[in-house]
């Protein structure tokens, strides 16, 4: 970490376009890297907290409580789903958010290029709709939700559709504001040339469109599934005791005492994402690799 | 009610005489947005007017809650909670300083020193939401816990009187006071800072602040009239990104915090499962609704930004 946040200071100090300077005294390197160093110490602040998880994944605590290092251990790691109603509560957190994902995906995707694509009356008030639920703390969005499926929608029993219903309201606006980004950065020139080489609407959006707007759509996708596989606050105002999402598990475990396997879950989510976010990167490298040749 | 308001703004104009392709193609946005809009005008904007209802409910004698415009509830609820109300907003405000403070030196970094390096440094910043958040928050506990690395160190360096003396701790112990709380909020809205404060920054032409420099501007003055006011539309976003999430936020001082810590969210989720008294926790969302609704709307006025979305 400290060797990834401290190299590139001294690569861009060498190639700045002064000449080589003489080597000075180590408080004249601090006040040059000042700004380096507090980026330094952010990074620590920001990834502390998973490096903890990490470590403490390997831990067999004497307590019921998970805080202090006591023994190495493989324990957990072995019995991933030892800690009873943790693999169940991450199936359900894993089925909500392949549906969520997959919904708003699509309804927010339509959205986006609606907007991007179209000028018409209502348009910014869509807009303004769209960014109300991202302004709007998740406590309120949770309540206000309690209040309509006890009150006129109590047809919706508590559980898991009204689960799914409040992740795909909260995911729609993060899904266009991703796509719209993307579709507004597209020439539409691409557009209007396989027009005129007698494309109809629908074939120039599946064979130019679509594939161009592609990486927008699985980031957004990407994103939608980690907000709903992550959301506490919302979730617990509208499950049912028989619907546990992983979050809500965790939130129980903290009261009544924390299992080890709830860190080896979060340190599996950890490498997936990462290895997702990697994947992406190479696919995006070798896309730019591709067009450049 | 929400329903036939949003249905009105979709309605497309119809014009009779016009060739067929055109009007299909003055129908497509429409076509596109109804399913999503739908979505959001039932489950996000119907809501809102049932939560203000409910806060304005009654029970009459079967003990059923009905509609009576009984602004007591408000009265009542404000007089026993708003000292959690006013905790919230500055726990939100020092939060968000905070955050802003410890997100520009890193979004500078990765704008401007990262060189090859700067994709790697942007994961990095997201990185934390690769694991739920709430794992994240108790990862907390063990790290300000009362015998850990980072309490040993705020006892060599005299941290310790500091923040007695800003009343965020009481006595030798950094776990279960504000000043675990406001870390915690910090910690965990602080990507949403870095991110459009990045965003901002990446798109500042360098040979403006090296014109700054060459102008004889210390770095300093060039920071000033060159680097910061260029970097605002990125410090708004950043600001309500962190403000309007942290200020709902109860999980930091239910998790880090102790009895004198409580956030509005933690009242209103207490009062809605488990006190059940629905009118009075209505009443206090649609009042956090609303009173963050009018902080951000004197915040973009004064900060004169439009485009935020």
């Amino acid at each position: 970490m400290s060797a990834v946040a401290t190299r590139p200071a001294s690569v861009a100090g060498r190639s700045s376009r002064k000449p080589a300077r003489k080597p000075r005294g180590p408080i004249v390197w601090l006040r040059e890297h000042i700004i380096q160093i507090l980026a330094f110490f952010a990074f620590v602040y920001l990834l502390l907290p998973n490096v903890v998880v990490i470590i403490f994944s390997f831990n067999e605590p004497r307590g019921r409580y998970n805080l202090t290092f006591e023994q190495f251990s493989l324990n957990a790691w072995l019995h991933p789903c030892g800690a009873p109603g943790i693999c169940s509560s991450v199936g359900l957190s894993l089925r909500i958010g392949f549906l969520a994902t997959l919904f708003a995906t699509l309804l927010g995707t339509m959205i986006a290029f609606a907007l991007v694509r179209h000028r018409f009356p209502g348009r910014s008030s869509s807009n303004l709709l769209i960014f109300m639920p991202m302004a709007t703390p998740e406590v309120v969005m949770g309540s206000s939700l309690l209040t309509l499926f006890v009150g006129p929608l109590h047809v919706i029993p508590l559980g898991f559709q009204t689960i799914l219903i409040a992740h795909i309201m909260f995911c729609i606006s993060f899904v266009v504001v991703t796509v719209k980004a993307r579709l507004a950065g597209l020439d539409p020139r691409l557009e209007e040339a396989a027009m005129d080489l007698y494309a109809n609407e629908w074939e120039t959006l599946r064979r130019i469109t679509l594939p161009l707007v592609a990486p927008g759509i699985a980031a957004a996708a990407l994103l939608s599934f980690s907000l709903s596989f992550d959301d506490y606050i919302i979730t617990s105002f509208n499950a049912s005791p028989a619907t546990q999402t992983f979050p809500m598990y965790v939130w129980g475990a903290s009261t009544r005492g924390t299992p080890v396997q709830i860190n080896v879950i979060g340190t599996i989510m950890f490498f997936v994402s990462l290895a997702c976010v990697g994947v992406a990167q190479y696919v995006a490298f070798r896309r730019s690799r591709a067009r450049a040749s | 009610m929400a329903l036939a308001g949003a249905e009105a703004t979709i309605e497309p104009a119809s014009e009779p005489v016009e060739p067929e392709r055109k009007r299909r193609l003055r129908l497509t946005p429409y076509l596109l947005l109804l399913p999503g809009i739908a979505w959001l005008a039932i489950f996000f904007v119907w809501p809102m007017f049932t939560l203000a209802k409910t806060s304005l409910s009654s029970q009459d004698l079967a003990g059923d809650y009905v509609f009576s415009w009984h602004f007591q509830t408000y009265k009542d609820a404000f007089s026993l909670y708003h000292s959690q109300f006013v905790r919230s907003f500055i726990y939100a405000a020092i939060a968000t300083a905070s955050a802003l403070a410890i997100s520009f030196p890193l979004a500078y970094t990765i704008a401007f020193k990262s060189g090859k390096w700067k994709n790697l440094l942007l994961v990095l910043v997201i990185a934390p939401f690769f694991t739920s958040f709430l794992i994240r928050t108790l990862a907390w506990q063990t790290i300000l816990a009362d015998n850990g690395i980072v309490s040993k160190i705020f006892n060599d360096l005299g941290l310790y009187n500091v923040l007695k003396a800003l009343h965020l701790v009481q006595s030798d112990q950094l776990l279960n006071t504000p000043f675990a709380v406001i870390s915690g909020l910090t910690y965990n809205f602080l990507p949403f800072m870095t991110l459009p404060l990045y965003a901002s920054l990446e798109k500042i032409d360098l040979r403006l602040l090296e014109a700054g420099a060459d102008l004889y501007g210390s770095p300093w003055t060039t920071f000033r009239k060159v680097t910061w006011p260029l970097s605002l539309p990125g410090v708004v976003a950043g600001t309500l990104l962190t403000f309007i999430p942290a200020a709902g936020d109860y999980i930091n001082s239910k998790l880090l915090g102790n009895v004198n810590t409580t956030m509005i969210g933690q009242v209103i989720d207490g009062q809605f499962l488990r006190v059940l008294d629905y009118p009075t926790a209505s009443a206090l969302s649609f009042s956090l609704m609303l009173a963050i609704l009018i902080i951000v709307i004197i915040y973009i006025r004064r900060a004169g930004t439009e485009e935020l979305v």
